[in-house]
């Protein structure tokens, strides 16, 4: 589903993020990356996600050239990648049921549309019956659920979730780990970029390892790391 | 895209125009100063033109003919020429007795012209039929044997172009500047918006929608700035220029300025600020968007 043939990325200012990555990530896994921080972690979600372009080497989103698309299969693809933010990024004025219809909205969906896929989308993440409360009564857990309901809403093909639990505490990250697992186990893929060790050691999922921008490990059922 | 999509935009236009309502009224109004100016240049210059067109073409062709003209010749080739109404012969004693007349009680200081020394050569009075045949028909007399000069007027008409040429630049000038300045003002009204909407065009990005999408309330907001704002300058232009008509119609001035009044001329021009006013509010919009927007 998504393959990095040789990838690198030196962003202007000369730093170097990610060298020569080879990687495929197939339809419907579940993938942790994971690495200290500065090891581009962040940089390679971006270069899915066509935010960022490499610098050289090609990468392939379900057989596409993700480096040659034009504006139409640029927005394509983005529609196919829902995204969920460390900071949660939820707009402060809107409603929960509005921040979730808002990803619909963009994408020139029908008020039909919206009004049946929200509240599935709510419900999936547990949040039925919060419509109409605003981000700023939610709790940071609950918050991140209704980011993780407007990645869903629009049924992609794949969550890319940067540090999604950065701001949590345990015992909240750990559910939202389930509730992604869950989202995955209905078929979507799922890539985390993190480095919640204590989470991705318990979860026996496929583990890829980010150094100084080089892939060092690439495991079916890793853990963070030796040392951990 | 669907009306989805344009529901959305709209609302957006809106809710952002209430937002920032006072600087929204700011940039309206200087575009409304800016085409009161221009559509004040232009009613001028119009009106300019057709004045001088019928000054051209009442006054009357004067030819002045050579020593020894052979004066039967032209009068025949004159009766023959299409779209004269009718002709006058001067000769040179009448030309020098209409002169002392108009010099009334200083005559005698024409005293020493008369006879052989009469400076002035014979003429004939030329009117046309038409209005605007009267510079071709001169072009055409001049070319008659024993026609040394014809003067229909044109100096008049040439000091009123220069004059007016000097007013249309001043005043083009200063439309520049205020066209600039309202700009300006529009760029200032989309960036606030787009600041306070920041976060929300960022997620947007996010969410995969088109740069279309993201674009076009800013945009229409900027349209709609500039709208408002030329619909009151065409309101306003509009409004005294018909008034100016009924004051000079109460003095019986109309007869001697006969203003433009035709919608062929008119229409075109109240459109076309229509339309820039539309252009400088899109053009602005346009301008605070384009580095913001690069996905
Ligand atoms: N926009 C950027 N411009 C310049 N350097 C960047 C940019 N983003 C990240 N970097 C650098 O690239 C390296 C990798 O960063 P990042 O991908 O954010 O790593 P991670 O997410 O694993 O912490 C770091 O050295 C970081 O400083
Ligand atoms: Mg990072």
């Amino acid at each position: 589903m998504i393959h990095f043939f040789n990838v690198s990325k030196v962003y202007p200012n000369g730093t170097a993020a990610v060298s020569d990555i080879n990687l495929k990530i197939n339809r419907g896994e579940f993938v942790f990356l994971v690495g200290p921080s500065g090891a581009g972690k962040s940089t390679l979600t971006r270069l899915i996600f066509r935010e960022q372009l490499p610098t050289s080497g090609q990468i392939f989103f379900r057989e596409r050239n993700v480096l040659r698309l034009g504006q139409r299969e640029l927005l394509a693809l983005r529609r196919q990648i829902g995204v969920v933010f460390q900071d949660f990024r939820l707009l402060p004025r809107k409603t929960v049921f509005e921040n979730v219809s808002f990803a619909l909205e963009v994408i020139g969906r029908s008020r039909r549309v919206i009004r049946e896929q929200v509240p599935h989308a709510l419900a999936e993440v547990g949040l039925s019956g919060k419509e109409d409360a605003f981000p700023a009564e939610l709790s940071g857990g609950e918050q991140q659920r209704v980011g993780v309901a407007r990645a869903i809403v629009k049924k992609p093909q794949v969550i890319l979730a940067d540090e999604p639990t950065g701001n949590l505490d345990p015992d909240t990250s750990w559910e939202l780990m389930e509730l992604l697992e869950r989202v995955n186990r209905d078929g979507t893929t799922v890539v985390i970029a993190t480095h919640a060790w204590d989470i991705v050691n318990r979860m026996r999922k496929r583990v890829v390892a980010l150094d100084n921008g080089r892939l060092i490990r690439d495991e079916a059922q890793g853990s963070y790391g030796h040392g951990a | 895209m669907g009306l989805n999509s344009l529901w959305y935009c709209l609302r957006q236009t809106f809710v952002s125009l209430h937002r920032n309502c006072w600087l929204g009224v700011a940039s309206a109004a200087m575009i409304t100063v800016t085409l009161v100016i221009l559509g004040t240049v232009l009613l001028i210059a119009v009106n300019a033109g057709h004045f001088m067109r019928n000054i051209e073409s009442t006054v009357e062709i004067n030819v002045f003919l050579d020593d020894g003209a052979d004066v039967p010749d032209l009068r025949q080739r004159l009766n023959g020429l299409r779209g004269v109404e009718n002709h006058t012969f001067i000769s040179r004693e009448q030309a020098l007795q209409e002169l002392k007349e108009s010099f009334g009680e200083k005559s005698d200081l024409l005293a020493g012209f008369e006879g052989e020394n009469n400076p002035l050569p014979d003429s004939f009075r030329v009117k046309a039929l038409e209005a605007e045949a009267v510079p071709a028909l001169a072009h055409q007399i001049s070319f008659f044997p024993g026609v040394n000069k014809i003067r229909y007027g044109e100096e008049y008409v040439d000091r009123l172009v220069e004059a007016s040429r000097w007013v249309n630049m001043i005043a083009l000038g200063a439309v520049i500047l205020l066209a600039a300045g309202a700009v300006f003002l529009i760029v200032t009204t989309i960036r606030l918006s787009l600041v306070a909407r920041e976060d929300e065009v960022g997620i947007m990005k996010y969410l995969g929608a088109s740069n279309w999408f993201v674009r076009s309330p800013f945009v229409l907001e900027g349209i709609f700035v500039g709208l408002t704002g030329a619909l009151a300058a065409v309101t306003v232009l509009g409004g005294t220029y018909y008034c100016l008509l009924a004051e000079l119609q109460k003095v019986d001035l109309i007869f001697f300025l006969r203003p433009v009044t035709d919608r062929e001329t008119l229409a075109p021009l109240f459109l076309g600020l229509l339309g820039l006013g539309v252009l400088m509010g899109g053009a602005g919009s346009w301008i605070s968007l384009r580095k913001f927007l690069r996905v």
